[in-house]
């Protein structure tokens, strides 16, 4: 075996186009030093990653980082749909960040360097073919909005918020390392695919208690990133705390991130027997408290908040067919799979609609606010309140979001393919719940208007609600559009 | 494309794009004008479906359902939807009504908006979205299809009953939008129930259980059933309507009572009945006991209601319980109870809610102890509701007596202790209609004018005299000659009871 390693720089040039653009958002900052020119550079870099990654993509699969038939570095359709969703929402945020800019409290350079990080961490994230890639690239995703959620001066919200993140995440990030060596130690590889075949292989490590813990760990760990109950507690408090396009980015892109890193483990690395039954009781602890809790809130963004864990449970759903032996035929699990892939692109488009219409309703560099504070919005904006409204409905799931219905549709067949019914009726009847909070929130935009004098939305923020909204209508009504880059 | 085909489209396609002009016109009354040619155009594309192959003849098997015109294209393939669309003897005369209904309610819109402080070419705008939906629903052949236009209907509605509506109209359009989401996503569940041990979802090679096991039918029957007896609604799942019906304007009364409701039954008959037979047998006598305690609850609830609107909403609740009984028969005789009784009960409760929103209108007031000598001071209006309350009751002649008396007939045929007491009991809640409705004529019409319909003029409007009186000669077109609906169901209806009791 030779000791130099063939590297394929082709497969990585979406990671280099994103490790690029964090660079030259700080040459820009620091030679150009004008705001408009670094968040322009970091927008085009973003542009630049999707495109690159969609190019890759089109292409068969790329391998790099090869250990023999194992590689580190794997990118295909999935890694291509991750990077090229994540640059895109990196851009969307990019785009509904300027009110918090202008204000003045938000350094530019500093802002954009740390998204176009966290958008390389993702980038690395989708293509990682061993736990420790998948790690460190999920720690690149996350470490900084860190410094994100805190970096508005002068907000004492935001440093807790930043606090409270930093020390679960940090948590769970040691509970997922430790649960990957324990997995070192049982079989002594690191590969996903590797680990996957050497588990399936070897029923007497099955039985051995340690591996069952070394699993739960990660899943723990993983979980606790795209906050599922009861690992959930410390969303609310740092969404809220957070600058809005900062929250945006978290119930977004950080959250697809998480499930992409469990979607990796689950599907090539452990054992569906151990897997499916953590997974399928997170899935309805996850939607049936999120949505029961949202219905309480009185603050736009935690409600916001809140319903994006209850929305992390309806993505984990389909994995939990896992838990029955009928669900863990080839067919259902592709179909699982991607189904889960499926409604987190469905959910992200909606939910940074959601949060661009916050931000376009409320004053530049305010918080969400509480739900009275949108009382009749969408008279004073019908376009605005419309999207918005389009939006939250997408979210509960029924017509006219048409994105949002075929989302849970998607759910709906794939736990009923997998012999899940029992699941699917769980994921049903949280539907109902979903719109109790999800109907009052835009029944409130459409309530006769009192208070404050309206404010003017920023038009970036505008169009980068408007784009989001036409994508959601067009993959609305051609759902197979994402189901089709879903199952690669 | 056939011209059948581009029938098919255009009833779907005019009202969706009349909502959209409606809300995008400059100018209130020009919205509310264009919203009102497209429910003109939509009904006017409706009728001519009726032309075209009717063919009930021709050996060997054939499939239950035999649309008179269909469409049939791909959509999203990974969900196993696809945009089938047909039309047939079960489902046209729903669709003419349907079409018929939203263009009153609109031309009604026309003269006069509700208060609540929306505004009236929005009102437009959703009316012709739940038509959409309406429409789409009865018109789909394909399972998937079938709930996307099902759930289509639910949030304008919430919206036209908390836009427009009374003074409890948000509990009571929450109320709406809750239960009947419950019995949607139940049908989604159940829908997929049969799409993964089918492996298809089209509702033609569907029909008549398609090889599906018992388990599954009895499961997909459960779920299905459980899903259109809340938008039936059948008891004791009915709570949402009568404060839904009380609260939603007179026009947003009308299209729930008339059609929203029948979507309910239709699904019965076409999707739960015919895609899971061995389920229906299974669960028919449920199913009668429950559509005869709707029919003596809701008979007897409507005794004791001193409330115009919320006696009509409950005497829905007895009404749709005859039907559910004719379909719980599994009968011929039964389901031709059921289409009839739907038509019958559209027509009527929705004159009987326009004459309802009349009164108020007029009155400010809907207590039956306020209201009395309507009489005396508008005796055209007192003598149209006397006219829409006996059509109500059933009196032979008019179109309400075919669909109640031939449930009862079909329940004494299906024969056994079982299905003659139902039978009995349902005649039972037939007198008890007769007599919550006389009732409601002796304190509305009867008595001196109390203060508040001393003041009432006696003339009516000439856009409440086009509204109803469509509904008026319907009433009695169809009670004089049922074939009118009958004659186009009985070939559908004949080949489904073949394949249902095979």
């Amino acid at each position: 075996m030779s000791l130099v390693q063939s590297v394929d720089h082709v497969a990585l040039l979406p990671a280099y186009l994103a490790g690029g653009t964090a660079v030259l958002v700080l040459l820009a900052d620091l030679l150009v030093a004008r705001a408009a020119v670094t968040v322009a550079v970091a927008a085009a870099g973003s542009a630049a990653t999707a495109l690159g990654a969609a190019l890759v993509g089109a292409g068969d699969e790329r391998r790099s980082f090869c250990v023999g038939a194992d590689c580190s570095w794997v990118f295909g359709g999935r890694a291509a749909l991750v990077a090229a969703l994540l640059a895109l929402l990196t851009l969307g945020v990019l785009a509904i960040s300027g009110p918090l800019l202008r204000a003045g409290r938000t350094p530019p350079g500093e802002y954009c360097f740390l998204l176009a990080c966290a958008l390389t961490g993702g980038v690395v994230l989708g293509a990682a073919g061993d736990l420790i890639t998948l790690i460190v690239a999920l720690e690149t995703l996350t470490l900084p909005l860190y410094v994100l959620v805190g970096l508005r001066r002068g907000s004492l919200a935001g440093a807790e918020a930043a606090v409270t993140f930093f020390v679960v995440s940090v948590v769970a990030t040691t509970l997922t390392l430790l649960g990957a060596a324990l997995l070192y130690a049982v079989t002594g590889v690191l590969h996903l695919d590797r680990l996957g075949a050497t588990l399936a292989g070897r029923a007497d490590l099955l039985d051995l208690p340690l591996t069952t813990v070394a699993v739960a760990l990660v899943v723990a760990g993983l979980a606790f990133k795209v906050a599922a109950v009861p690992f959930h507690a410390w969303a609310p408090a740092t969404y809220d705390g957070a600058p809005l396009p900062v929250a945006a980015y978290l119930s977004t892109a950080s959250k697809l991130g998480g499930v992409v890193a469990l979607l990796a483990v689950v599907q090539r690395a452990l054992p569906a027997t151990v897997t499916g039954p953590v997974l399928a009781l997170l899935a309805v602890l996850t939607m049936t408290v999120g949505n029961l809790v949202a219905l309480r809130q009185r603050r736009t963004v935690r409600l916001l908040a809140w319903s994006s864990v209850a929305q992390a449970g309806y993505i984990i759903a389909p994995l939990g067919a896992l838990a029955l032996a009928g669900g863990r035929t080839a067919d259902a699990r592709a179909g699982a799979y991607a189904a889960a892939v499926a409604y987190a692109v469905f959910f992200v488009l909606l939910e940074l609609a959601a949060f661009a219409a916050v931000v376009a309703l409320r004053p530049a560099d305010g918080d969400g606010g509480t739900l009275d504070d949108l009382r009749g919005a969408a008279r004073r904006h019908p376009f605005v309140g419309a999207a918005f409204a389009l939006a939250l409905i997408g979210l509960a799931g029924l017509p006219p979001g048409l994105a949002g219905l075929f989302a849970k549709v998607t759910v709906v067949r794939a736990l009923l393919a997998g012999h899940a019914g029992w699941l699917a009726l769980v994921v049903a009847v949280n539907a109902v719940l979903g719109l109790a909070y999800y109907l009052r929130l835009a029944a409130t935009l459409y309530a006769a208007p009192d208070g404050p004098v309206p404010v003017r939305p920023a038009r970036l923020v505008v169009l980068a609600l408007g784009v989001a909204t036409v994508l959601a209508v067009v993959v609305g009504f051609a759902p197979q559009l994402v189901l089709d880059v879903a199952i690669r | 494309m056939t011209w059948g085909q581009f029938l098919l489209v255009a009833v779907l396609a005019l009202p969706a794009l009349g909502a959209v002009a409606a809300a995008l016109v400059p100018g209130e009354r020009a919205g509310r004008l264009v919203g009102t040619v497209a429910a003109g155009l939509t009904l006017l594309a409706a009728l001519p479906l009726v032309g075209g192959e009717h063919g009930w003849f021709g050996y060997g098997p054939r499939p239950a359902v035999q649309p008179w015109h269909q469409l049939d294209l791909p959509w999203a393939p990974d969900l196993n939807l696809r945009f089938h669309l047909g039309v047939d003897g079960i489902s046209w005369p729903l669709v003419v009504l349907t079409a018929l209904l939203t263009l009153l309610c609109c031309g009604y819109t026309l003269w006069r908006v509700p208060t609540g402080g929306g505004s009236g070419r929005a009102l437009v705008a959703l009316l012709l979205v739940v038509e959409v939906g309406i429409l789409g629903t009865f018109l789909a052949l394909d399972l998937v299809l079938f709930f996307l236009f099902f759930e289509v209907v639910l949030l304008p509605m919430y919206a036209v009953i908390a836009g427009w509506g009374g003074d409890d109209r948000r509990r009571a359009a929450r109320k709406f939008a809750l239960y009947t989401l419950f019995g949607s996503v139940l049908l989604l569940v159940g829908v997929y129930v049969v799409v993964a041990a089918a492996g298809t979802a089209d509702l033609v090679s569907l029909t008549g259980g398609a090889g599906l096991s018992r388990g599954t039918q009895l499961a997909a029957f459960t779920l299905l059933a459980l899903a259109f007896a809340v938008k039936s609604p059948l008891w004791p799942l009915h709570s949402w309507l009568p404060d839904a019906h009380t609260q939603a304007p007179t026009v947003g009364s009308v299209i729930l009572a008339g059609v929203l409701l029948k979507m309910g039954t239709y699904g019965l008959i076409r999707v739960a009945v015919g895609v899971a037979p061995e389920g229906a047998r299974w669960a028919a006598p449920v199913l009668g006991v429950l559509a005869v305690a709707a029919i003596l609850v809701g008979g007897l609830v409507c005794l004791a209601q001193d409330e115009l609107k919320r006696l009509i909403a409950y005497s829905s609740v007895g009404h749709m319980g005859f039907v559910l009984l004719g379909v719980a028969t599994l009968t011929a005789t039964g389901l031709q109870a059921a289409l009839i009784g739907n038509i019958a009960h559209g027509v009527i409760t929705g004159l009987l809610f326009f004459l309802a929103g009349a009164v108020k209108d007029r009155t400010h007031t809907g207590a039956l102890a306020e209201l009395s000598g309507l009489r005396e001071t508008a005796p055209r209006l007192a003598g149209l509701l006397g006219f829409a309350a006996v059509a109500s009751l059933g009196l032979p002649g008019l179109a309400g007596f075919w669909g109640e008396a031939f449930a009862v007939v079909a329940a004494v045929r299906r024969g056994g202790g079982l299905w003659t007491t139902l039978a009995v009991l349902a005649a039972l809640g037939g007198a008890l209609a007769a007599a919550y409705l006389l009732r409601l004529l002796r304190r509305v019409t009867h008595g001196r004018p109390g203060p508040a319909v001393a003041g009432v003029a006696p003339g009516l409007a000439g856009a409440e005299l086009t509204a109803w009186a469509p509904l008026v000669l319907l009433a009695l077109a169809v009670g004089l000659v049922p074939a009118l609906v009958l004659s186009y169901a009985s070939g559908p209806v004949g080949a489904l009871v073949e394949v249902v009791t095979r």
